[in-house]
């Protein structure tokens, strides 16, 4: 549910990264919290467990630009990736206006990330969305991994709608920004036609 | 969707401010802010120079989210007031309507029985304003600003 704001001049729009555990969801937002210019950006919230893990979210502001004299912001989440954290993720999902799902490439990882495209459309019908309705964009991360599973494959597996997706080495940044260009062009997209989720 | 979008107005945030900044006031508060259940600020008030307020309303957002959470788990509807007490600083959040939160951040120079008064009769006035913003957004005359975006605009949003 993204937020309008006539006064103030601004658009608020909510993106949530989901994905299987450990699968570089947060890293994808360090990423692109230590590229933007300090100007562009609020501070990075991690509520994590000591050993790193995602235990909430992780959450970062993130200032886009203007459009016709409203200044897009971005609130960017992630959702814990890890199974038995289900709860936590179906709170985050709540007023959500696009979703990258995270997809780790490799081979071991091929039932997680259906398992988690799965349990994704769970929670979202639960909230009365439907993935189909929802600007919504896949990344296929860890590229760099010695035994991933190829592209073609990947997309036939997980992306059966074609929407918008990438490769992407989230430690190194390739494909973060592409991601996150697709969706919050997805989003904008949407607020155009006056709609949003399902 | 299951959740109507959240705009606002100029005339609403006038009387939504007003009350923010009547609480801080009457409650000798710090600071006060409204916040939707996503963890939009809507509105603040009080010494907020200091605060890293976008961040306090995710986070207020979450662990309202969290509650509501353990609230199902035992078959209630909401817990609607939390209170967190510190060295130097309190925090009360009251959920309003089940919509928005208001969040009063309060040292020892008031009373947690002072601001719970003030924040109860807010709620009350809110709430009805939350109301009639919320009938206004569903009324298919308001048009939305993004009809007339083009996919040019857009496009060069993202041309770095």
């Amino acid at each position: 549910m993204s937020f309008i704001n006539y006064l103030s001049r601004e658009i608020n729009c909510k993106i949530v990264y989901y994905g299987p555990g450990l699968c570089g969801k947060t890293t994808n937002l360090q990423y692109i919290y230590n590229k933007t210019n300090p100007e562009a950006k609020g501070k990075m919230i991690s509520l994590a467990t000591e050993t790193e893990r995602t235990l909430f979210f992780d959450f970062l502001p993130l200032a886009l630009g203007e459009i016709r004299g409203f200044k897009t912001r971005f609130h960017l989440y992630t959702v814990p990736g890890q199974v038995f954290y289900d709860a936590s993720r179906k709170l985050i999902l709540k007023g959500v206006d696009g979703v990258v799902f995270v997809a780790d490439s490799q081979i071991a990882r091929m039932e997680a990330n259906l398992e988690s495209m799965e349990n994704l459309r769970t929670n979202l019908a639960e909230q009365g969305y439907s993935l189909d309705k929802l600007p919504h964009v896949i990344q296929y991360n860890k590229r760099d991994m010695p035994s991933v599973a190829p592209v073609e494959e990947l997309r036939s597996l997980l992306n059966p709608n074609g929407m918008p997706d990438f490769g992407a080495i989230a430690t190194t940044g390739d494909g973060v920004f592409d991601t996150l260009k697709a969706v919050a062009k997805l989003v904008l997209t949407e607020l155009k036609r006056g709609g949003a989720g399902g | 969707m299951t959740n109507p979008q959240m705009v606002m107005y100029e005339e609403e945030f006038n009387q939504i401010q007003t009350i923010v900044d009547r609480v801080v006031r009457e409650a000798n508060a710090q600071v006060v802010f409204i916040i939707d259940k996503n963890g939009q600020l809507i509105a603040a008030a009080g010494e907020t120079d200091q605060l890293d307020t976008t961040s306090l309303a995710s986070l207020t957002a979450g662990n309202i989210a969290a509650t509501g959470g353990i609230a199902k788990l035992l078959r209630e509807n909401e817990f609607s007031t939390q209170f967190h007490e510190g060295e130097r600083a309190n925090i009360h959040i009251q959920l309003v309507g089940n919509r928005v939160i208001l969040v009063v951040i309060f040292d020892n120079k008031t009373s947690l029985g002072l601001v719970r008064l003030r924040v109860k009769k807010a709620s009350e006035e809110l709430n009805s304003i939350f109301e009639a913003l919320l009938s206004k957004v569903q009324d298919p005359q308001q048009s939305t600003p993004f009809a007339e975006i083009t996919d040019d605009d857009i496009d060069n949003l993202f041309n770095d």
